[in-house]
């Protein structure tokens, strides 16, 4: 749960459950919505296109990759789409051509840090880093490649973990200890260096929490991490348990 | 100092609970004070590296096991924070600062006649283990800039042939008694 | 255990009493400057001195806080004659005790009479140098506490953020956010727990400002923070600290363990109903800790990574408690405006900037060491005559402000008045008060390099901008230091500047960009005799000879 999750569940238990409803723009389009909902599920309501890829629905949010940014007419501040709240009477634009400018760089940024050499990954064609960058239409990387030296994990007996495919996006954090309960993963160090572990940065073969549930695995967004023994054309992610347990918080919040 | 690390793992292995080891009793203490609470985290890892001079993984198992954190998360945060080492230090310590005032004083000439004079970098131990390199982002001390830390005393206005001279007395010194 | 305004009257008079008692009275800087100068030998070899000539009964000597010039440490203080000596030697100990009542040691004698002492306006730092910061009785006889018995006793919560207002005090952390709306927002919201946060974590390179405060003055800091739980309606505190000032952990610790025993902090402080702990949290080295919603993450015990505002920490802090945190000097200076008034602190400083600000004042200067002046003094006096101007005949270059998050502010603003609004026009900003001065053996990409492999290597990691951006860049100022880079590189180095500065979830991101962004602004023909001549105009970079790069 984001704070501004808890922060906002928090006030309307306060405020006598009275959910107000707000009426604003996207995209020159009016939409009205939950004071509790964010600009990207209003967005994706009235289907207007807003680029993720931290989020993923059922998980709690980051506003970490910045490619949900928009502009909120009038504020010089880009605000991140997963995480920000519509307000009474605002203007919102997801696709600027600065946004869209930002955009592109950040995917950039994002390939430039690791390995991701997409004809040699498993999940070629089924890669929501890929998708994006064709939805985004980032044709090349201007910047320099970093081309760092990263290890593949094989020692799991059904699963494994390449990082140089890995893009931090920590869906796999998330869902392993919000919704399996394991913590099994987590990152270790900072900035540039940092690393999805499991456990005491062991070989998650050998880890005593994980529960081999696989759910890391369904919601990774790229090759990071992958079932083993299937073919390309078969690693299509497969997250149906999300929704349930999102209609279940849903429940829990009214 | 240097048996830390075999005396570390054997404590682990006869129940740092319950060990009359003085430095597993100061770790303990904190863990009480704290209640045992998750939130005790950073300040027990504190604790251990005070006590035992790093933190090797059989602690952070203990410490995970004794505030009910996942142990992913105790590695996390032991390699997140840059005061942490996982490694065991050498006899001796020389923390160079890097803050801008000692950068813009010659740091990096200390920095670099060190590596010249004893072959280790930042964050290196001599093979004897007997010298270990740090650095620190700003030791306050920009008065006196370029500054270091030696075995705990900190020290002004250096430059690097004193730096090389201060080091190279430890490692004769300890080699003749 | 609660205390009266008699009994607090009866300490500040005993320990008047007991300093008259004294004919003279040595003080010796002990905080982290002049104790790496071995001024803890020097004490006890003047403590042996004086007793090895029985004479303690009217000499005192005592170990007080940082007395300011840092740079000519071990600094001795000896009252009433106002002699302060510099340089002391171990050796010197006997000697100057030999000369009390007597003429002044001529070769260790620093006039009080230069420009860095005589310019100065303490408020901050005003019994920094002249108390025993591990007596508690010392603080009080300078007044200490007296202002919180004022707040308690004589105050509601809302008259004292209405003395804060009317002080305009505003944030010394570095955003420079107005203090007395920040306790507004905090006092309004409706929680049974509130927290105050202290945030000691001064991380930026070149800044020691809240680190003298702390190991010169601590009560200072505990009586604002008390004052401001009080205001705000908090009864826990916390303090966090980076583990790097041992000293000032250590006398934060005494200091709370003093103030608890007295009973001005715990409960039922001064006979009222008001009740408030204060507990230190140590950082572990994470510049990043420095921001509000990280520091929070830290004292929870979890990674240190800042999450998006809103929701402010005023409405959704610590524990998911409305929490105040201010910056260690901003705290300090509480006590001093519910004292004297807040129409008192506002005839300080500018319009806009009241009040004064510390400064270390550190690099190709004269005079480093800890200053006070009021807000609006012009660069040009701070440098040249507080700090004495820059030696061996160098030329003035730049001066540094702001670390990480700050710029480099050149020749031609030297006489630009220092105030929250003239720093952010001239590209940089206030920041916690580090001031680097640069002459021209300085290079200003050599500079601009040094920051961003800071903000490279404290960067959490959480967002992509920031990790990979500053990291992009870190390279690109590294090809140029090094004659590999081409013009094109530096149309990168805008590009990703602006992206970073845009789209980083955090402060430390946004402001990343800042050091490159102004040297390029002021001091861009030096990146051009990088790229093109492949040379370094400050000799300082080792150029090597152009290199292929794929």
């Amino acid at each position: 749960m984001t704070a501004a999750d808890a922060f906002s569940r928090k006030k309307s238990n306060t405020e006598a459950r009275s959910v107000r409803i707000l009426t604003f723009k996207i995209d020159d389009r009016d939409v009205s919505a939950r004071e509790d909902e964010t600009i990207l599920a209003v967005a994706r309501q009235n289907n207007i296109y807003i680029p993720t890829l931290c989020h993923l629905d059922g998980l709690s949010e980051r506003g970490a990759c910045r490619l949900c940014i928009v502009e909120i007419k009038g504020s010089p501040k880009l605000v991140p789409a997963c995480v920000t709240r519509g307000r009474e009477g605002i203007e919102v634009i997801t696709n600027s051509e600065r946004i869209a400018d930002y955009r592109r760089k950040i995917l950039e940024l994002i390939f430039t840090e690791r390995n991701h050499v997409c004809s040699v990954c498993v999940s070629n064609g089924h890669c929501e880093l890929q998708q994006l960058a064709v939805n985004l239409g980032m044709t090349h990387v201007h910047y320099d490649y970093l081309y760092p030296r990263l290890a593949i994990d094989a020692s799991h007996e059904r699963f494994s973990l390449d990082h140089d495919r890995c893009v931090l996006c920590l869906r796999c954090v998330r869902v392993c200890d919000e919704i399996e309960g394991a913590h099994t993963w987590d990152v270790m160090k900072r900035g540039i260096n940092s690393r999805v572990i499991t456990d005491l940065n062991q070989p998650w073969g050998s880890s005593s929490t994980c529960t081999g549930c696989g759910k890391c695995v369904q919601v990774c967004p790229t090759g990071a991490l992958s079932e083993k023994g299937k073919s390309v054309a078969e690693m299509v992610k497969r997250r149906q348990f999300l929704p349930y347990l999102q209609l279940m918080r849903g429940v829990d919040r009214e | 100092m240097t048996q830390t690390a075999a005396d570390a793992s054997q404590s682990v292995q006869t129940n740092p609970k319950q060990s009359q080891d003085r430095r597993w009793r100061s770790v303990n203490r904190t863990i009480r004070l704290n209640g045992n609470q998750p939130d005790a985290l950073i300040e027990t890892l504190h604790a251990v590296q005070e006590s035992f001079g790093y933190i090797d993984l059989d602690a952070m198992q203990y410490v995970a096991r004794e505030l009910t954190v996942p142990l992913s998360r105790v590695y996390a945060v032991a390699t997140f924070y840059h005061y942490f080492t996982l490694k065991p230090p050498g006899d001796h310590t020389c923390v160079v600062c890097m803050g801008t005032a000692c950068y813009i004083g010659g740091s990096t000439a200390i920095l670099d006649s060190i590596h010249e004079g004893f072959g280790i970098s930042p964050g290196e131990t001599t093979p004897d283990g007997k010298v270990s390199l740090l650095t620190a982002r700003c030791l306050g001390s920009c008065g006196l800039a370029p500054a270091a830390v030696f075995d705990g005393e900190v020290a002004g206005k250096l430059d690097a042939a004193t730096v090389v001279e201060k080091i190279a007395r430890w490692a004769d010194h300890d080699s003749e008694s | 255990m609660t205390l009266s305004l008699e009994e607090l009257q009866q300490i500040a008079r005993i320990e008047k009493d007991r300093r008259e008692g004294f004919q003279h009275r040595i003080k010796i800087c002990v905080a982290a400057g002049c104790l790496s100068c071995q001024s803890a030998t020097l004490k006890e070899a003047m403590e042996k001195e004086v007793s090895r000539r029985g004479m303690e009964n009217w000499v005192d000597v005592k170990g007080v806080g940082c007395l300011g010039l840092c740079t000519a440490g071990p600094l001795v203080f000896v009252e009433p004659d106002g002699i302060l000596y510099q340089g002391v030697k171990v050796s010197d100990a006997g000697p100057i005790i030999e000369s009390l009542g007597a003429e002044p040691i001529d070769a260790l004698h620093c006039s009080t009479d230069l420009p860095f002492f005589a310019r100065q306006h303490k408020v901050v730092l005003e019994n920094c140098g002249r108390i025993d910061p591990e007596r508690i009785e010392d603080y009080i006889a300078e007044g200490g506490y007296y202002a919180l018995y004022q707040a308690l006793r004589n105050m509601t919560p809302r008259e004292v953020i209405q003395e804060i207002t009317r002080g305009g005090l505003r944030g010394r952390g570095g955003a420079g956010y107005p203090t007395g709306l920040k306790w507004t927002t905090v006092a309004k919201a409706v929680n049974a727990t509130k927290y105050v946060i202290c945030n000691a974590d001064e991380g930026d390179p070149g800044a020691f400002m809240d680190r003298s405060v702390l190991e010169s003055d601590p009560h200072r800091v505990l009586e604002g923070m008390a004052i401001a739980a009080y205001a705000v309606g908090a009864a826990q505190g916390f303090i966090y600290v980076r583990a790097e000032y041992p000293l000032a952990v250590k006398r934060l610790r005494t200091a709370i363990a003093h103030a608890e025993r007295l009973g001005v902090l715990g409960n039922g402080i001064f006979n009222t109903r008001f009740r408030f702990d204060v507990r230190v949290r140590l950082g572990a080295g994470a510049f990043v800790c420095g921001e509000e919603t990280a520091l929070m993450a830290s004292i929870e015990g979890r990674l240190g990574k800042p999450r998006p505002r809103p929701p402010y920490p005023a409405e959704y802090g610590l524990w998911g408690c409305p929490t105040l945190i201010n910056n260690v000097e901003t705290f300090a200076n509480v006590a001093p405006i519910i004292r004297n008034g807040g129409a008192w602190f506002a005839g300080i400083g500018t319009e806009t900037s009241k009040g004064t600000k510390v400064f270390a004042l550190a690099g190709r200067v004269n005079h480093t060491g800890l200053i006070e002046v009021p807000m609006g003094t012009m660069l040009r006096d701070i440098v040249f005559e507080i700090g004495g101007g820059i030696p061996r005949g160098g030329r003035f270059k730049a001066v540094q402000t702001g670390g990480p998050s700050g710029g480099c502010i050149p020749e031609q603003y030297l006489d630009m008045p220092v105030d929250y609004e003239s720093l952010a026009e001239a590209g940089s900003i206030m920041g916690s008060g580090g001031m680097i001065i640069m002459d021209e053996s300085s290079c200003m990409v050599d500079v601009a390099k040094f920051f961003m492999e800071f903000c490279m290597s404290e960067s959490c990691g959480k967002c992509v901008p920031c990790r990979v951006g500053t990291t992009q860049l870190y390279h690109l100022l590294c090809k140029i230091t090094s004659g590999a880079a081409q013009p094109s590189d530096l149309d990168k180095i805008e590009e990703l500047c602006d992206l970073v500065k845009n789209t980083a979830l955090c402060g430390l991101g946004q402001t990343a960009p800042n050091p490159v962004m102004s040297t390029l602004h002021y001091f861009r023909d030096e990146y051009t005799a990088h790229i093109e001549d492949k040379v370094c105009p400050a000799k300082a970079c080792k150029m090597q000879p152009a290199k292929e790069v794929v």
